[in-house]
């Protein structure tokens, strides 16, 4: 797809005949996200339409008794910007709030923000390298004070101070925020930035009040008092934490939309596993809401019949994939195997990978292993030269593998396994220890074991596998073997970050401490360029156009093979009502709509 | 006797500095660390989780950690939770009631099963009484706590729907908060009060059997006393002293038995603060639970030996 492929497909949407939903799920499936599809679609002047949700329904505020939540992993961290993962992140988000929030079609919603900036309203600037955010007027902290412009300016200096080290820095680092009056801030950029909505927004844009936090800026953030005691904007009050185990809010009446919130408290639980969460929801009902259930799907199909409560799913940007090394794992150069001065043996042969790509059976694996919790997906592989829907477009062929491999001149040996020039198709698969993946490794074996490819599992303790230690050869970003299979999440919602894993100078190598997002080492030229333009191209259907086209590299060459799309899931009391997971934000992040059919 | 506890003490001093050294060296061998679900997230710089390493001190040898460890520890420093980034000691006196209630009361109840059944079954051995009583003793200590944990959480919660499996703190007062209370612990109290309970009434009643054959016990018979007052004033209090002992010595050990029964019904105490800790490698909360863990250990021994000698004036202490 192309750049005039894509204006030719805005236009349909503004002509009504394609709908902003199968366009937004056509980007999807070109490795784009739901949001950025929705920039693309306001920028061209298609303009941007709230998802439409259930209406709000109570007439007052409170009443609605406590709301019960269940995360079978306790918030340990209150403040935002220590924020270590999601469960962090959204015991955080019930009581501070961000400018504005991803909805589940990818569209910006504000929250403290009066509108959201674009074009039109002035708030972006044409040249791409500002934008102005109207803080809605009338905002109290919990405490009474009022949130100004002041505070937003603390937020950016705090989070982007290195001594504070925030694990949200990385949106705030890159910009300058300036006061343009009491209810007015401007974020400057010093390049064209087509990402603009980061900073204040989402999941890294919660705010902290200034008054409370400035004495503890840099090297002090971890002495701050309100660490453990959240003063913010938000629906709910602070009532009560412990680490790992509870958070409590109470309903704060002085919140600034009105007949809201709905739950005269909330109770965050964590701890346990995720079968009894989901168990505690959709079988007892003891509880309200359940959060990310990796659970099989068959079990959640059968807790569901107590009809206590239904599981909702979430699609965001996680994807279950097979990497396949280019480099040699089982060779050392200078101390470091999988080094770039090395080619792999086999896996460079491109049959090879084309083969290994029609032996991944993606529909058993989605139908007897993650159900609809995993949607199988090929779009990445097949590389469709025009648009096609999401889940077709990938196949699973085992005499077409072998048709292949025999052709690029793969012989089957004496032992039944494929050799060329004394080379054998021998490969060691790993992955981290979970039952899905290791059923996953079982059916690839099997399939590749008919095509002559000899497969070795190896499972590595998931607490192993996605750690840093630089010193243990079994974290994935050292990759040393042929295959590996995890999920990579796009936490952000534009594929920037993302596809980082396909640009030369994030290859991950001894030198810097296999800290780059390039896993698989599989570089190209014509990629590099592409993510270098996109970075500065501030039409977003450009931008998309670089973007696709960095995928269809990466995919057509098979440097990676997608497996599953995979949503979270959520169990949700069958009297909720509000409680959609966006996929791109908080858990939380709709939580003042939240309410119970009575 | 004031001597003698000195001695102890002063010998449990190097076996704890050992016990520390030990888990220290094997926390810093162990894979993983504490920030690595930064690693996985793209949109965290490394630089932050460098920062982060250095803040902490993780990069610094082992042994200059350990020595920073230790005198902060004898100044009362426990250190804080890498994970949480709040005080260790907050942490754990935030968990310690919940995990005191819940086995305090499992032991009470274990004793309250073991004591009558045990000397019941001692005073008749062989009987039906005794051989049901072994029968079920033995399945109970054979079933782990988290099989049961399951089954009860299957039967009461999903079968019949009478008590709740999730333990949480009550927002009630009164009445009503003790009546919440005591539904939620039901289960988890019950689990591990069984689980006790039965090894237990295994060793009243072999204590009470060796006591009760003494000829001391066929004297106070002779003089013509009430089987009752032959029980309860000779047999059952000589017999106590091995059970005591064994109480006292099992206090440690309940404490991780309760890792389980904890996880299992979302109890915030003291074992599943480690078992989170355990996962998300914050080492300095792992350091502290299971040097409590050890520090408890040698207490309870010594406090063991102390009973002893206050039980059985055949022994002395010096």
């Amino acid at each position: 797809m192309d750049e005039q492929g894509l204006r030719g497909l805005i236009a349909d949407v503004k002509a009504g005949t394609l709908s902003r939903r199968s366009f937004i799920n056509q980007m999807i499936a070109y490795g784009l996200t739901a949001p950025f599809a929705m920039q693309m679609l306001t920028y061209s002047g298609a303009a941007q339409a709230q998802t439409k949700m259930d209406p709000y329904k109570p007439t007052k505020r409170g009443g609605g008794g406590p709301l019960k939540t269940l995360w079978w992993q306790g918030a340990t961290l209150l403040n935002p910007h220590f924020a270590v993962g999601t469960k962090d992140q959204d015991g955080a988000r019930i009581f501070y709030e961000p400018l504005a929030t991803w909805d589940v079609d990818g569209a910006l919603s504000p929250v403290l923000a009066a509108e959201i900036p674009d074009l039109e309203n002035g708030g972006l600037a044409k040249d791409g390298k500002s934008v102005t955010w109207k803080l809605k007027q009338g905002v109290k902290w919990h405490d009474g004070k009022p949130l100004t412009a002041d505070d937003l300016v603390f937020n950016w200096q705090y989070a982007s101070d290195p001594a504070t080290a925030a694990t949200t820095i990385g949106s705030y680092k890159d910009c300058k925020v300036e006061k343009v009056d009491d209810f007015t801030v401007r974020v400057l950029f010093d390049k064209p930035t087509p990402f603009w909505a980061d900073a204040f927004v989402g999941v890294r844009g919660m705010i902290i009040p200034k008054h409370l936090y400035a004495d503890y800026s840099g090297a002090k953030s971890r002495d701050a008092p309100a660490n453990l005691k959240p003063v913010g904007t938000g629906p709910y009050k602070f009532a009560d934490f412990k680490p790992g185990d509870v958070v409590r809010g109470e309903i704060n009446n002085d919140y600034h939309m009105p007949n809201r919130p709905y739950f005269d408290s909330i109770e965050m639980k964590g701890g346990g596993d995720a079968i009894s969460a989901a168990r505690a929801v959709l079988q007892t009902g003891e509880y309200d809401f359940a959060w990310n259930l990796q659970v099989e799907d068959e079990i959640l199909l059968r807790l569901e019949k107590g009809g206590k409560g239904i599981t909702t799913m979430a699609f965001g940007g996680n994807i279950e994939h097979i990497q396949l090394n280019t480099t040699d794992p089982w060779t050392e150069v200078d101390g470091e195997r999988a080094s770039m001065k090395t080619k792999h043996p086999t896996l460079t042969d491109k049959a090879v990978r084309q083969a290994l790509a029609l032996l991944i059976d993606r529909k058993s694996v989605q139908d007897h292993i993650y159900g609809r919790t995993g949607v199988a997906t090929g779009n990445f592989v097949n590389n469709p030269k025009k648009f096609v829907s999401t889940n077709t477009r990938w196949e699973f062929s085992i005499d077409k593998a072998n048709d292949i491999l025999e052709k690029a001149g793969w012989k089957k040996g004496a032992d039944g396994i494929r050799e060329k020039d004394g080379k054998k198709l021998k490969f060691v698969y790993q992955t981290s220890i979970n039952t899905p993946r290791q059923k996953t490794q079982a059916i690839v074996k099997q399939a590749c074991q008919k095509a002559g490819i000899d497969i070795e599992v190896k499972a590595v303790t998931a607490s192993v596998f996605f750690s840093s230690d630089v010193a243990n050869p079994d974290t994935y970003p050292h990759f040393y073997c042929d295959l590996q299979m995890y999920t990579t999440t796009m936490t952000q919602p534009d594929p920037e970050t993302f596809l980082l894993q396909f640009v030369s100078w994030e290859v991950a190598t001894k030198e810097n401490k296999w800290q780059g997002r390039n896993i698989t080492r599989w570089t190209d030229k014509e990629a590099d360029d592409a993510f270098k333009a996109s970075q500065t191209e501030l039409d977003p259907v450009k931008r998309a156009a670089h973007f696709i086209k960095i995928n269809d590299l990466a995919c057509n060459d098979h440097a990676v093979i997608s497996v599953v799309y995979r949503p979270t899931v959520q169990a949700v009391a069958s009297k909720l009502r509000g409680a959609i997971s966006s996929g791109w934000d908080s858990n939380f992040w709709d939580l003042h709509n939240w309410y119970k059919e009575t | 006797m004031g001597r003698y506890l000195l001695k102890r003490l002063l010998i449990a001093i190097p076996s704890l500095l050992g016990i520390s050294v030990i888990l220290f060296t094997v926390l810093a061998l162990a894979p993983g660390d504490p920030f690595g679900e930064l690693a996985t997230n793209p949109a965290v710089p490394p630089e932050v989780r460098t920062a982060l390493r250095v803040k902490f001190g993780l990069d610094d040898p082992v042994v200059l950690r350990y020595f920073h460890w230790l005198a902060a520890m004898l100044h009362g420093d426990w250190g804080f939770s890498f994970a949480s980034r709040i005080d260790v000691d907050t942490l754990i006196l935030q968990r310690l009631p919940a995990t005191l209630f819940v086995i305090g009361s499992a032991q009470l109840l274990a004793l309250l099963i073991a004591l009558p059944i045990g000397v019941l079954a001692a005073m008749r051995p062989y009987s039906i009484f005794d051989q049901v009583t072994s029968t079920l003793a033995f399945v109970g200590f054979s079933l782990p706590t988290f099989f049961t944990g399951l089954l009860f959480i299957l039967i009461f919660s999903v079968q019949l729907d009478w008590l709740p499996f999730v333990y949480r703190d009550i927002d009630a007062t009164g009445w009503r908060w003790l009546v919440e209370q005591l539904r939620q612990s039901i289960m988890p109290i019950c689990v591990l009060g069984l689980f006790q309970a039965a090894s237990m009434t295994r060793y009243v009643r072999s204590a009470t059997l060796d006591v009760i054959r003494l000829d001391y016990v066929t004297t106070a018979r002779a003089k013509g006393l009430g089987e009752r007052t032959v029980i309860i004033k000779h047999v059952v209090r000589n017999a106590l002293i091995p059970v005591v002992t064994l109480v006292a010595l099992q206090m440690p050990a309940i404490f991780g038995g309760a890792i389980v029964t904890e996880q299992i019904f979302r109890i915030p105490g003291i074992g599943s603060l480690l078992i989170s800790a355990i996962l998300s490698n914050d080492t300095p909360v792992i350091m502290a639970v299971t040097f409590v863990f050890a520090c408890l250990v040698v207490l309870f021994n010594l406090i063991a030996d102390v009973l002893y000698g206050w039980l059985d004036p055949r022994i002395t202490l010096g």
